[in-house]
């Protein structure tokens, strides 16, 4: 890969993170060339036209439309070559590839939650580990005001707000360790609200993910997904949405356009399983009665030590995987995956 | 028009009477005693009562920067977090809302419009004082919210941090709910009276271009500025009625507020720049003994970026979750605006052609302007960019950016104007070395500030930390050495002119031997600007003609002012 440092840039750990120091460079020598024009103009202008004594005479120039014209069309065009190149590279910020792994991060007065959709069920705060060659999506939620979760070793940051997801994507291809910041003023504690993240060689990184694994036989947490179908049971959603027929069944709906009640459709995805469950009566799913409560400030779990948005983003993942026949009406009837809690064995 | 008329009759027959036993009378010698002053409804005497405002909360806001610029020497800070936000909420709020906003509208404007076209006064000089008053309620409240409690969600006022706050965020947005009215009814006052008291022979295409960029200015003032008026009423609504309006939880949406509180701030640059342009034109033709280079398209361009300007305020949204395709409309938009600023300054650059230029301190500043105005401005290239904003936004890259248009361009630019026209408005000259030397060190200062600030940018440094990590200080230590030069250079303006006031020489009525009608009256002016009526015969900038005035200055022989000579008056 071309690779040109310069001195005062901040590391560089992605292939993004080349392409807009690219742009930038492009962007720097044309603005930079200009900005010497005008300054060169100005000192020669200054020195070659400085007042000669009390018999100057000016003459006089009203202007010309020729070279109005030539300094406000190319400059215009150069204006339209950094659009045009911009969007290219800010339009690879959302396409994350099929196979990324998904990260689900909230934000909260004054740190990062972290949660590695793995089988582990890995958490981390205020730090973010990623492997080398994998590329990553980052699902991001806010749970109280704006953060911003800005990494400048990939060029990258978005804005993670309350009440919706984000996402963003990183192809880290340099192993080291990386400033973290909350880039959008949060509070008192907004300059605390950093951290790092480690990007690792591929077998640094499953050894560190094994540490991470409780030593022995002990349960793991599970994968996230496994979490929610946890949550699922314990919130009791699966008393409707099952094949009685009181409310839609979610299997395989993950995806798929549904009409709504009244008009209009709408895509199942992350932001529309985390409002209806929030507030069900929003967007009714056509040919269903609205008679789902209102789950908004009912989720949080303090025995599992999560949020509100914490709950959500298991439930989401839940859904996300739920197939065909999965819909979970007791947990003996289907046992857990290898390495994961039993209902009532997992807990402490 | 027959209402404006006797209005000003009224107020000719009230105000005729002062001054007449005081040497040569003018609108200084008018009337003595704070009446006159608090009650005046004469626009120069407004102009300079706005001109002492703005000085009071530009020493407000320089004293909050110089306790960032103290908290950021050392990585772990010097202040408590809590404190260091507010100090950086008052900087914000106190600099755009009551000195960016105002100062040239207030001062400038409101002293040179009505001269400058020939006219006796505004169109509504009571409601010109009102417009004062305005400011300073709103001033008050706002400067008692920041100082005795103080506000913590930056001068954006982001909610749902501002609508959680525990700190002074209500009072602070009354406060600019008011100072915003003061805005809109000075946009309306200047728009009328350009429209309706031009003297004869004064078209459209012969107003000086500081009128133009003033029209364009108060255009912005009277339409974006009821938007700001709307935003902060709402969020005050949530606060207080706890009515969800930008708040998630009360089932608002922040990125509502954060549409219109742009809709309104991003024009607000251009109120805060477009004057300051108009300045530059004034100073540039006349120091340079020239006509202005391209007159049509410096004073469409003012018009142009006045428009084109209220289409753009999705670009400080680009990372905020306002959807890819509008991101970029925003960017393509925010590339066309920049073409007009591109072309003044490549104007201003070709009127120095084959001109005869000398250097004195309005000259300096303009020629400070250019050169700042332009880094500012083409860095805001980075941060049109879709590409390059992701990595850039909300970094000291920004703030190094909007310093460099605001503070290198707009603060030389009143700088510029205050040195060119204070012979005007006083009557008397200043120190020529040292208003030389202090705009030289202001930009040596200034430099040192905010060139520091685009490399931790780039590296990534968040705005608004209260700490940060210790690779950055020397960056820091660097900019709060430079701010401490940058300082140091305002303090002098504001002793020399002081000075001039009492000891400076008189300047006589026209000293730099410029065109426009407030060089033809007398200095200062008398309270009804003109002692004759005033008709114009030619376009402005006619320094080439043998016709054109002459300085009244005297050069040696290296083309350098000496000495102020002394004048009698003519009149």
């Amino acid at each position: 890969m071309l690779s040109i440092d310069l001195p005062f840039l901040p590391p560089r750990a992605s292939e993004q993170a080349a392409q807009v120091d690219y742009l930038f460079y492009f962007i720097s020598f044309v603005t930079g060339a200009a900005t010497l024009l005008v300054f060169f103009l100005l000192v020669l202008m200054c020195a070659k036209f400085r007042r000669q004594g009390s018999a100057d005479r000016t003459p006089r120039i009203l202007g010309s439309h020729k070279l109005e014209i030539m300094w406000s069309f190319i400059p215009l065009v150069i204006f339209l070559v950094m659009f045009g190149w911009g969007v290219v590279v800010f339009d690879q910020g959302f396409q994350a590839p099929a196979d990324a792994e998904e990260v689900y991060v909230v934000g909260k007065q004054w740190m990062w939650k972290i949660q590695h959709n793995d089988d582990n069920g890995t958490r981390e705060i205020n730090e973010l580990h990623l492997k080398v060659g994998q590329a990553v999506k980052l699902t991001l939620i806010s749970e109280d005001v704006i953060h911003s979760f800005g990494v400048p070793a990939f060029r990258d940051k978005i804005d993670v707000l309350p009440g919706r997801y984000v996402s963003t994507w990183y192809y880290p291809n340099k192993a080291g360790h990386y400033h973290l910041y909350c880039d959008q003023l949060c509070g008192t504690g907004h300059s605390q609200m950093v951290g790092w993240v480690h990007v690792m060689e591929p077998s640094e990184y499953d050894a560190w993910k094994d540490g991470k694994r409780p030593q022995g036989d002990g349960p793991t947490d599970g994968s996230l997904a496994w979490q929610g179908r946890k949550l699922f049971l314990k919130l009791q959603c699966s008393s409707c949405h099952n094949n009685k027929g009181r409310a839609p069944i979610l299997e395989g709906i993950w995806g798929t356009t549904v009409p709504l009640k009244g008009g209009g459709s709408v895509v199942v995805n992350e932001g529309y399983v985390r409002e209806s469950i929030l507030h069900p009566k929003k967007k009714i799913h056509e040919g269903w009665e609205p008679i789902m409560p209102i789950f908004e400030g009912q989720l949080a779990d303090p025995a599992l030590n999560l949020s509100e948005e914490e709950v959500l983003v298991r439930l989401v993942a839940f859904i996300k995987t739920l197939g065909p026949g999965q819909t979970p009406v007791r947990t003996e009837q289907f046992p857990p995956p290898i390495g994961a809690p039993t209902e009532d064995g997992g807990k402490k | 028009m027959s209402t404006i008329s006797a209005l000003h009759t009224t107020n000719h027959v009230k105000h005729a009477p002062h001054g007449a036993s005081h040497g040569p009378a003018n609108y200084l010698t008018a009337g003595y005693g704070w009446k006159s002053w608090l009650f005046t409804v004469d626009h120069k005497r407004i102009g300079l009562l706005y001109l002492v405002s703005v000085t009071a909360f530009f020493m407000i806001g320089m004293a909050a920067a110089g306790l960032i610029r103290y908290n950021l020497i050392d990585p772990k800070g010097m202040l408590p977090a809590d404190l260091y936000n507010k100090v950086f909420t008052a900087h914000g709020i106190v600099m755009v809302f009551l000195f960016l906003v105002p100062v040239v509208p207030g001062v400038l404007g409101n002293f040179l419009i009505p001269i400058m076209i020939g006219a006796k006064d505004l169109a509504f000089p009571k409601l010109n004082l009102l417009s004062w008053y305005l400011y300073m309620a709103g001033a008050a409240c706002a400067c008692w919210a920041l100082l005795s409690g103080g506000v913590d969600t930056g001068w954006t006022l982001y909610p749902p941090y501002s609508s959680r706050s525990h700190t002074n965020v209500a009072p602070v947005a009354v406060g600019i709910f008011i100072a915003g009215f003061s805005s809109i009814l000075t946009g309306l006052n200047i728009i009328v009276t350009v429209h309706q008291m031009r003297c004869p022979g004064m078209t459209w295409f012969r107003m000086p271009l500081f009128v133009w960029a003033m029209y364009a200015t108060s255009l912005i003032m009277l339409l974006a500025t009821p938007v700001l008026a709307v935003t902060v009423t709402l969020l005050a609504v949530e606060r207080l009625a706890q009515i969800g309006i930008f708040d998630p939880k009360l089932g608002g949406d922040p990125l509502l507020f954060q549409h219109m509180f742009w809709f309104y701030s991003h024009p607000a640059v251009y109120i805060m720049i477009l004057p300051g342009m108009g300045v530059i034109s004034e100073v540039i033709t006349c120091f340079s003994r020239k006509n202005i280079f391209g007159y049509t398209a410096v004073a469409w361009s003012s018009v142009g970026i006045a428009v084109v300007g209220f289409l753009v305020w999705g670009h400080h949204m680009f990372v905020a979750g306002e959807g890819y395709y509008l991101a970029m409309v925003f960017s393509l938009l925010s590339m066309f605006v920049a073409v007009p600023s591109a072309i003044k300054v490549f104007n201003w650059t070709a009127t120095l052609y084959r001109g005869s230029i000398t250097f004195q301190a309005p000259m300096l500043y303009a020629l400070g302007f250019i050169a700042l105005f332009t880094v500012g401005g083409v860095t805001g290239l980075f941060l049109a960019t879709l590409g390059t904003d992701r990595h850039l936004h909300d970094t000291y890259f920004v703030i190094a950016h909007f310093h460099f248009t605001m503070v290198g361009g707009m603060v030389m630019a009143y700088f510029a104007g205050i040195h060119f026209w204070w012979p005007k408005i006083t009557g008397k000259m200043y120190s020529d070395f040292w208003s030389r030397i202090a705009a030289i060190l202001m930009c040596v200062g200034f430099f040192m500030t905010f060139i520091p600030q685009f490399i931790a940018g780039y590296m990534g440094l968040p705005r608004r930390y209260n700490t940060y990590p210790p690779e950055f200080q020397v960056l820091n230590v660097l900019s709060s050495a430079g701010s401490t030069v940058l300082g140091f250079a305002y303090l002098f303006p504001f002793t020399y002119l002081i000075h001039s006031i009492f000891y400076g020489k008189k300047a006589g009525d026209n000293p730099w031997g410029a065109t426009g009608l407030e060089w033809q009256t007398t200095s200062p002016p008398p309270t009804f600007n003109f002692n004759y009526e005033p008709v114009v015969t030619e376009m402005p900038y006619e320094y080439s003609l043998a016709t054109a005035p002459k300085p009244t200055f005297s050069y040696s022989s290296n083309g350098e002012a000496v000495k102020e000579e002394e004048h009698t008056h003519v009149h």
